[in-house]
This record gives C-alpha cells, sequence and structure tokens, in this order.
C-alpha cells in the first residue's frame, strides 16, 4: 500500500483528542469543533539498496557535472564536507546516510588513486562535535582512518589562516570560506536535506564560511524577506547565497554537490504512535501512549530529556542526487516536497503548534527558552509555500514547557543574550545593531567556539533573526505550559492550558476564530493557497 | 523618655543568632532588645546639644547586631547598654533650634580628647583614633555608645561638631537618607574610579543603591554594573544611574562581556576596575574578587563580618581589598584634607540630586520595633528600602534642666 499524503483534518464532535507535543512530553487536548489539524505525509517508501542508489548518483551526476570518478586523479586535493550533527532530527540509526555517501566517495577516491584527501565538518558557526558524534556521522571506519592523522576536521570560522576571502558578489557580499576547501581541486559536499532550506548553494557558502560572509545574509533584513525562508523562490536567505554560490565557482571552487532526502519514519517502534492519526491508534498504540506518558510523569526532567536525546530515527533514504549544485538541489526539493507538502486551503486566525525536545541546535542538550522562539517562530512558523499558514495579525500558541534552562557547554552566549539582551528589547532589529557586533567579536565566546563545544557568540542572534518575519506578521505569541518568566522575558505570553490560551488569542484576532493545528513532527510543509 | 535599648546578654545574644537563620531581621525576637522609659541621657559636657529624633533609619550593621552576628571586633569599642539608632534626622531641643541631621562618629571633639588624632585633626572623623578613649564612654557612633543615646528613642545627645542643620526645603525622609548617604560618597569618592573606567557595585540595598547615585553623581565611571536581586532594586538602580542592572547570579556573565575577558574557571581573566561591595558576606567579597581585573580594587562598603575567604586571587592578581567605613572631609581619592568638602555636605547635596528621599519605603513607631526590624530585614523581598521609625508623634520628653 502506496504511503498516504498529508491531510487536513476538521475537528467535529467525534474526533478524538489530539496529540500535542510538550517538550519531553505531550498532551491529548481536545480542539474545539471546527478547528483544523493539518497532519504530515506518511512516510515515504525507502530506497531498497542505499548504497546502489548512492553509487548511482555519483556515476549518473546531474547537470553539467562529470561522474566522480572522472573527476579525481592522483595528486588532486579532495576535500569532502559534510553536514554536522543539526542534521537530520532526532540523529539517524547506524548507519548514517553520510556515512554511506562518504564511504563510496572514498572508495572512488582510492580507486582514482588520490591520496591528499581531508574531510570537513561543514560547522558554519556551530558547535564543535564530539568524537562519538563523529564517529556517529561519518562511521567507525572512515573516523579510524582520518581523525588520528587529522584528517578529519571540523570547519573553524575563526581560524585566520584556515579562511580563505574570495571576494565580493555583485551585491557586495563578503565571501570567505574553509581555506582547504578554497584550495582544493574538488570539494563534494555531503548533505542531508532535512527542510527544503537545506541543501543547494547553502551548503558551502554557508557550511564553510565565517561570520564576516554569514552576516550578509544571516540578518534581520534578509529574514523579513524571505518568505518564507524555506520556499527558496521567495527567500532572500537563498539568493544571497546562490549569489555567494556562483561567486565560489567562478573563483575556481570546484563543487560536486551530494544531497540526499529521507523519509518521514521519525520515530522508533515505542513511540510509533507520535506518527499515527489518532483516530487510527491500535489498542498498542493507546497502550504505548499511556506507558510513555505514565513514565514521564514519574522520570526527572534530566532522566526524560537524556532519553529522548538517546531517540535514534528510523529514517530511511528516499533519494539520492549528486552532481552541480543547482541540478542536484531542484531533484533534493522535488522529492522533499514529495515527502512533507500538504496543501492546505487558506490562512488561519490562530495557529497551535506543540513543540518537542529538540530543533537542530539542541541535540544532546536542552532546548533553552531562545531556542523554543526559534523553532516556533523560525522553523515551524517558516514550513510553508504560498502564505503562512496563520494570517497577519493572527495568533500563534505553542505549547513547551521553555524551561529557564541552558546548556553553558554549548550555549554559553545564549545566556548572555538571555540575561542581558531580551529584558532591553525583543526587537530584532535594534537587537541586532546594537549587540550583535559586540557578541559576534567577544573573544571569550570566540575561544569557546574554537576550542569547546560551544555556538558562536553570535549565533543567538540568528536563532532570533529566524523568528524576526513571524514576529513581524503575528498579532501575538502564546506559550502553554512555560516557564511564565522566561516566555515573559521573550516577549510572549504565559498561558497555563490551551483553554486559556484559546481566550487569550480571542483578545487578538476576535470572537469565534479559525483555528488550525500544525500536527508535527515528523515534518511537514503547508502549500496554503 | 521612650527608648530601644540593646543590652548585654549573651544567652538572648546567641539566640538571636540561631533565630535569625530564619532571614535577616528575625533575630529581634529574641534579641536583648526593649522598648523601656529611660531616663534621657545627661549632656556629657560644653558644647553637647539634646536631640529629640524625628526620624531614625534601621541601618544593615544595626540588623547585624539584632540577628546576634556583630564582630567581636565591635566589644571594645561599643558600650552597653546602648540605644542603637546611628540614621538620625532630629530636632535641637532647646529654644531657637531646628532640624538637624546627626553625623555619628564620636570622634576627638565630641570625646573631649585633646589634642585631637591626626586624623580629626584634619576633620576626618571616620579616621578617629579614640573612639574608645575621652571623657564618654566607648562607642564608635552615636547609637552604639552608652552615654548619648541613640536615635531609636525620644532623645539623645550630640556634640555640637555632629549637627549639621536641615535645610527648610528638605523633607526628613530626605534628611534620614543623608547619613548612608555620606556612607555612599566616602565610598564613591575612596574607591579609585577613573574616568571611563568599569565600576560594579554589588548589592542593592540602602547602602548599594545610595553607592550606584554617589558613583554617578560624584564619579565617571565608563560603565557601571550593579547586581540587584529584586525587582524594586533593579528599578531604584537602574533610575540612579545604573547602566546595565543584573541579577546578582549573572554579574560574573555581565562583567566578563562588559570587559571582553575569558574566563578561567569562574575567575575572569579580566574583569572590573572597581567592584564596591556593598553586601558584605564571604560570597560577596569572593564574587567581587572574581571580576575585578588584575592590579583592580575591591572596596567592602557594606559592613563584613568574620568571613572565610580564598584569598589566592588577591595575592595573585594582586586585588587592592579596601574598606569604606565613614565620612569626614573628601577629596577625590583621599580624605582628610583641611579645607576639603565635609561629607555630609556633599551627601547633602546627593540626596537632593539623586531623590534619595524615595528610598524611605515604610515608617513604623518605637513600639512596633518587631515588624520594623523584621521588615527591614526583608526590605528587598518585600519592594522596600529603608525602614525608619517615625517619633514625630511621640510625646514630648523633659529633663530636669528643661524643666526649669
Amino acid at each position: 500500500m502506496s504511503p498516504r499524503p498529508g491531510f487536513v483534518l476538521e475537528v467535529d464532535r467525534s474526533t478524538p483528542a489530539t496529540l500535542i507535543w510538550h517538550g519531553e512530553g505531550f498532551r491529548l487536548e481536545r480542539l474545539p469543533v471546527g478547528s483544523r489539524v493539518v497532519y504530515p505525509p506518511e512516510a515515504l517508501s525507502p530506497l531498497e539498496d542505499p548504497d546502489a542508489a548512492i553509487r548511482h548518483a555519483l556515476l549518473h551526476p546531474l547537470g553539467d557535472s562529470e561522474p566522480l570518478p572522472a573527476l579525481l586523479r592522483p595528486g588532486m586535493r579532495l576535500t569532502i564536507a559534510f553536514d554536522d550533527i543539526s542534521l537530520p532530527l532526532p540523529p539517524m540509526r547506524s548507519p548514517d546516510v553520510r556515512q554511506r555517501v562518504i564511504e563510496a566517495v572514498l572508495d572512488m577516491a582510492a580507486t582514482a588513486g588520490v591520496d591528499d584527501v581531508v574531510l570537513v565538518a561543514a560547522l558554519a558557526l556551530h558547535r564543535r562535535m564530539t568524537e562519538d558524534e563523529l564517529r556517529h556521522i561519518v562511521g567507525d571506519r572512515v573516523y579510524d582512518a582520518f581523525a588520528p592523522h587529522g584528517l578529519l576536521t571540523q570547519h573553524d570560522a575563526e581560524d585566520p589562516d584556515g579562511m580563505l576571502h574570495l571576494g565580493l558578489t555583485d551585491a557586495g557580499e563578503d565571501v570567505e570560506i574553509n581555506r582547504r576547501a578554497a584550495t582544493s581541486d574538488l570539494v563534494v559536499y555531503v548533505n542531508i536535506d532535512l527542510v527544503p532550506m537545506d541543501g543547494g548553494h547553502k551548503s558551502v557558502a554557508t557550511g564553510l564560511a565565517s561570520y564576516r560572509s554569514l552576516r550578509h545574509h544571516h540578518n534581520v533584513r534578509t529574514m523579513q524577506h524571505s518568505r518564507s525562508f524555506m520556499d527558496q523562490h521567495r527567500s532572500e536567505l537563498h539568493s544571497s547565497n546562490w549569489r555567494m554560490g556562483r561567486h565560489i565557482a567562478a573563483s575556481g571552487v570546484k563543487v560536486f554537490q551530494i544531497e540526499t532526502t529521507l523519509n518521514n519514519d521519525t520515530f522508533p517502534d515505542q513511540f510509533r504512535f507520535l506518527q499515527r492519526r489518532e483516530w487510527e491508534w491500535s489498542v498498542r498504540d493507546r497502550a504505548g501512549f499511556l506507558a510513555v506518558s505514565k513514565s514521564l510523569e514519574r522520570t526527572p526532567e534530566r532522566l526524560a530529556r537524556s532519553i529522548f536525546q538517546s531517540i535514534r530515527a528510523p529514517h530511511a533514504v528516499t533519494s539520492v542526487q549528486a552532481g552541480e549544485v543547482e541540478a542536484v538541489h531542484t531533484r533534493a526539493a522535488e522529492h522533499l516536497h514529495t515527502q512533507q507538502s500538504v496543501e492546505v486551503a487558506g490562512q488561519t486566525d490562530v495557529l497551535t503548534m506543540g513543540l518537542p525536545y529538540l530543533c537542530p541546535y539542541n541535540v544532546n542538550s536542552v532546548m533553552n527558552p531562545v531556542l523554543v522562539m526559534c523553532l516556533g517562530l523560525g522553523y515551524l512558523f517558516n514550513m510553508y509555500r504560498g502564505k503562512p499558514l496563520v494570517r497577519p495579525g493572527g495568533a500563534l500558541i505553542m505549547s513547551h514547557p521553555t524551561p529557564w534552562a541552558f546548556d553553558p557547554v554549548h550555549h554559553p552566549s545564549y545566556i548572555d543574550f538571555f540575561e542581558q539582551v531580551l529584558p532591553e528589547t525583543t526587537d530584532p532589529l535594534e537587537i541586532e545593531a546594537k549587540y550583535e557586533e559586540a557578541f559576534a567579536t567577544d573573544p571569550w565566546y570566540v575561544h569557546l567556539y574554537r576550542t569547546g563545544h560551544a555556538y558562536h557568540g553570535v549565533h543567538p542572534f540568528y536563532m532570533w533573526y529566524w523568528g524576526a518575519h513571524a514576529l513581524q506578521h503575528l498579532g501575538a505569541v502564546i506559550v502553554v505550559g512555560g516557564d511564565r518568566r522566561a516566555v515573559r522575558r521573550l516577549g510572549f505570553k504565559p498561558a497555563s492550558g490551551l483553554g486559556d490560551a484559546l481566550e487569550m488569542a480571542e483578545d487578538v484576532v476576535g470572537a469565534d476564530p479559525s483555528i488550525t493545528h500544525l500536527h508535527a513532527p515528523p515534518l511537514l510543509m503547508a502549500n496554503v493557497s | 523618655m521612650k527608648a530601644l535599648v540593646f543590652e548585654r546578654s549573651l544567652p538572648r545574644y546567641a539566640a538571636a543568632r540561631v533565630v535569625s537563620s530564619l532571614g535577616s531581621g528575625r533575630g529581634v525576637s529574641v534579641a536583648p532588645l526593649r522598648l523601656t522609659d529611660l531616663d534621657p541621657p545627661t549632656l556629657p559636657g560644653p558644647g553637647w546639644r539634646r536631640v529629640r529624633p524625628r526620624l531614625a533609619g534601621i541601618c544593615g550593621s544595626d540588623l547585624t547586631t539584632l540577628d546576634g552576628r556583630s564582630s567581636r571586633y565591635f566589644e571594645p569599642i561599643v558600650s552597653m547598654p546602648f540605644v542603637p539608632g546611628h540614621e538620625v534626622v532630629g530636632d535641637i531641643d532647646d529654644d531657637g533650634g531646628g532640624r538637624v541631621v546627626i553625623e555619628p562618629v564620636l570622634g576627638c571633639l565630641a570625646r573631649g580628647v585633646e589634642p585631637p588624632c591626626p586624623a580629626c585633626a584634619v576633620g576626618d572623623t571616620g579616621g578617629c583614633e579614640r573612639v574608645a578613649f575621652g571623657h564618654i564612654k566607648a562607642g564608635l557612633q552615636t547609637g552604639y555608645c552608652a552615654d548619648t543615646g541613640g536615635g531609636w528613642s525620644d532623645g539623645l545627645v550630640a556634640h555640637a561638631s555632629q549637627l549639621h542643620p536641615v535645610p527648610d526645603g528638605l523633607s526628613d525622609e530626605a534628611a534620614v537618607m543623608v547619613e548612608p548617604a555620606a556612607c555612599a560618597v566616602h565610598a564613591a569618592l575612596a574607591a579609585g574610579v577613573t574616568e571611563g573606567s568599569n565600576v560594579v557595585v554589588l548589592g542593592a540595598g540602602t547602602l548599594g543603591l545610595c553607592t550606584i547615585a554617589a558613583l554617578r553623581q560624584l564619579a565617571l565611571p565608563g560603565t557601571l554594573v550593579a547586581g540587584a536581586k529584586h525587582p524594586a532594586q533593579r528599578r531604584l538602580a537602574s533610575a540612579l544611574g545604573a547602566d546595565l542592572v543584573v541579577d546578582p547570579p549573572e554579574v560574573p556573565r555581565a562583567v566578563r562581556r562588559l570587559t571582553r575577558s575569558l574566563a578561567a574557571g569562574a575567575q575572569l581573566t579580566g574583569g572590573a576596575d572597581v567592584v564596591l561591595d556593598c553586601v558584605g558576606s564571604a560570597d560577596s567579597i569572593e564574587d567581587a574578587m572574581s571580576i575585578v581585573r588584575p592590579r583592580g580594587r575591591v572596596m567592602l562598603v557594606g559592613m563584613p563580618g568574620t568571613a572565610r575567604l580564598d584569598l589566592t586571587p588577591l595575592w595573585h592578581r594582586e586585588i587592592s581589598l579596601t574598606g569604606a567605613y565613614a565620612y569626614g572631609r573628601e577629596t577625590a581619592g583621599g580624605n582628610g584634607r583641611p579645607g576639603a568638602p565635609r561629607t555630609f555636605e556633599l551627601a547633602f547635596e546627593l540626596v537632593v540630586q539623586a531623590g534619595l528621599e524615595r528610598l524611605v519605603s515604610a515608617r513604623y513607631p518605637l513600639d512596633r520595633f518587631h515588624e520594623a526590624v523584621e521588615h527591614a530585614g526583608a526590605a528587598g523581598r518585600r519592594g522596600a528600602t529603608k525602614v525608619v521609625f517615625d517619633l514625630r508623634d511621640q510625646p514630648r520628653w523633659r529633663t530636669a534642666e528643661t524643666a526649669r
């Protein structure tokens, strides 16, 4: 039986309660009659033999690229860059698709007699990964062959000797990328496209870039002019990255792009009720929900976090494409949309969403309040094409505990951002003008980014900018069940329950509003007419 | 006359220490402090005047005493029983008197010590070397001396050199803030704050807030950071001139960011130029040392007690650890030159300029002293700053001399 597409349910009296994520937990809520629930498509059937598909893609590239073996020769410098731990979510079961791809590329390189090979984790300004995290991505065989010799590196955007400025784009944007990549005969970039924002020219132009370069598109203006940044053709974020990517190519850096897509099989068997529609829950699903819910009630917060963070997704590969960057990305985006797109008729007054425990930037740590904002107003709000799910001036209701908690190792600058910037202002433009540079160039954050496992000092700003379009668009943001102080610090309104939140929303959007619930994850992309 | 008298009673003092573990000011319920009728203090000699308190503040050092937590250092320089209260605005109780603020230090002039000690000779009474000597009993200040009485009463005696007339336009509430403001003025001027330097004030009780105001009015800090625990304190700290006000746990991060320091463990590698500790606990002193730059200065403005400290950073970073007790004459960076302005003169100006009158949050009659002291002990938490005794409705007391 082929997987069913996404679906918009209209709630009636017989509709069972809807599962709503709430951090390291979830709750069942009865939505008002007439509400809509947008469900993601079911998981696409995976490729039967992903290794064969990878090999086929490398040998049959898209666009004007030659097959990979034709690009490899003895004596060349080859750099293999790959996406970091922010993708996919949750981290996928071993073997990670990046491992499969990298092994295939290395086999071809070895066959071609290429000796000078370096692997670079394309961190941009993300945190450095631990050995375990790297091993999970590239596999033990690759790790043990490269890391001990210093040939498995993590991009360091603050290494003055490790970056190369390639000039300016036509729009005056600095293009500065990893020197090893820029001076290689070939860069092979290995992607996992989890959302449409991933891949394309963004891979190299962002993943291997410096703050000097990133600030040209990771800024408030760009985000407010990306409607949304998940829609390449209406995204200033993409336009800038495409300009940079083309400039990189024009500078003589040859990129062989590999983009993979995964299906929506997001949670392991014991959590499978999370990706099933409630009225179709079997006895086993109900039992699973009850067992997990009851256990979580008795589980200390840290332990619950640890349990959820240990989840490995059974994601399976749905496509592999390789070759010229733009052609590859176009094909990958088609696969992604096939998996994630849902047709939705018209906007809503009130959009509700349950936020899970995880976003791209808190793998193996706590989702702090700034990341809560980013996940809700940045990622999930922007999962649309056409128009946002919620109308201009509408209300967004998010459910998340929003703890006043930070990982001091991963997110040191977030703490200062939350404690010292947000009390002053939550206006993205003011924040950008007044504080960004000081955080971005703070030597302590630079030190922690380069030597520890800390996100760059400027990273919390980017998270805030990610939500800038939503902040501009929405009339109110209400957080259900969050730490009230933390929610207020974000500039949002706290509510104790969904009912209260809906009443509060009516103050903004008027009586009897239309309500739409985004039932994610698994992820979906709303094509709003 | 009615007065609150603090007596020597080791068991009750010890009990107060135990009870105060429940919270600052709670020790008053068992402390050796009682409301009683006393004979008014006699005038110790010529130049002494009777003063009838109008308002008398409850200071942090008073709370420390009532909570049984005073340092034994004070034993030889106070005399018991004493009537507490050294933040006083009152009326001179004779013809043609008028309102006065008392400068409480009992220096050589008040004690009839001739010749005066070197400090008093130049008007630097805060540095007096004779506070346990002379023709009155030991007592570093009015409010700690058995012979003078104190502000928590209907009457006290004060030497003319201690009296500062209150201008007509100044309210009692403003005037009662002059003494704590004087402490702050002295601290701000003695702290060695150079123009543009980064300064941190830890604590935003009365003294912390006054210190923020004094630094803003009398010094030229580049950035003034305040650590304030409670919302009302944060609002006031900001209103009085702090550039950045943060919760106490956030102070190290704020200073690190401000000074673009690195951090080695809990210790900043750089830090603020000057840290004024207006809390005075072992923790606050250690915090101050962790956020001050090498060769920077930590000034203890709040009265510390016995403290167990790791002084290694003091040694390694060559930090200057200094105190700021009281007042006399001021010049920036050092005090005591003849002709320099008296601290109290500057304090009167500060009270007006900064509007420190607003810090007086609650007034109590003497007979509700338990409530008053407990309120003062929990002032920050309860949204208050300065709690005072209001003696303006007390019946007028008479002495044999005034009766004649």
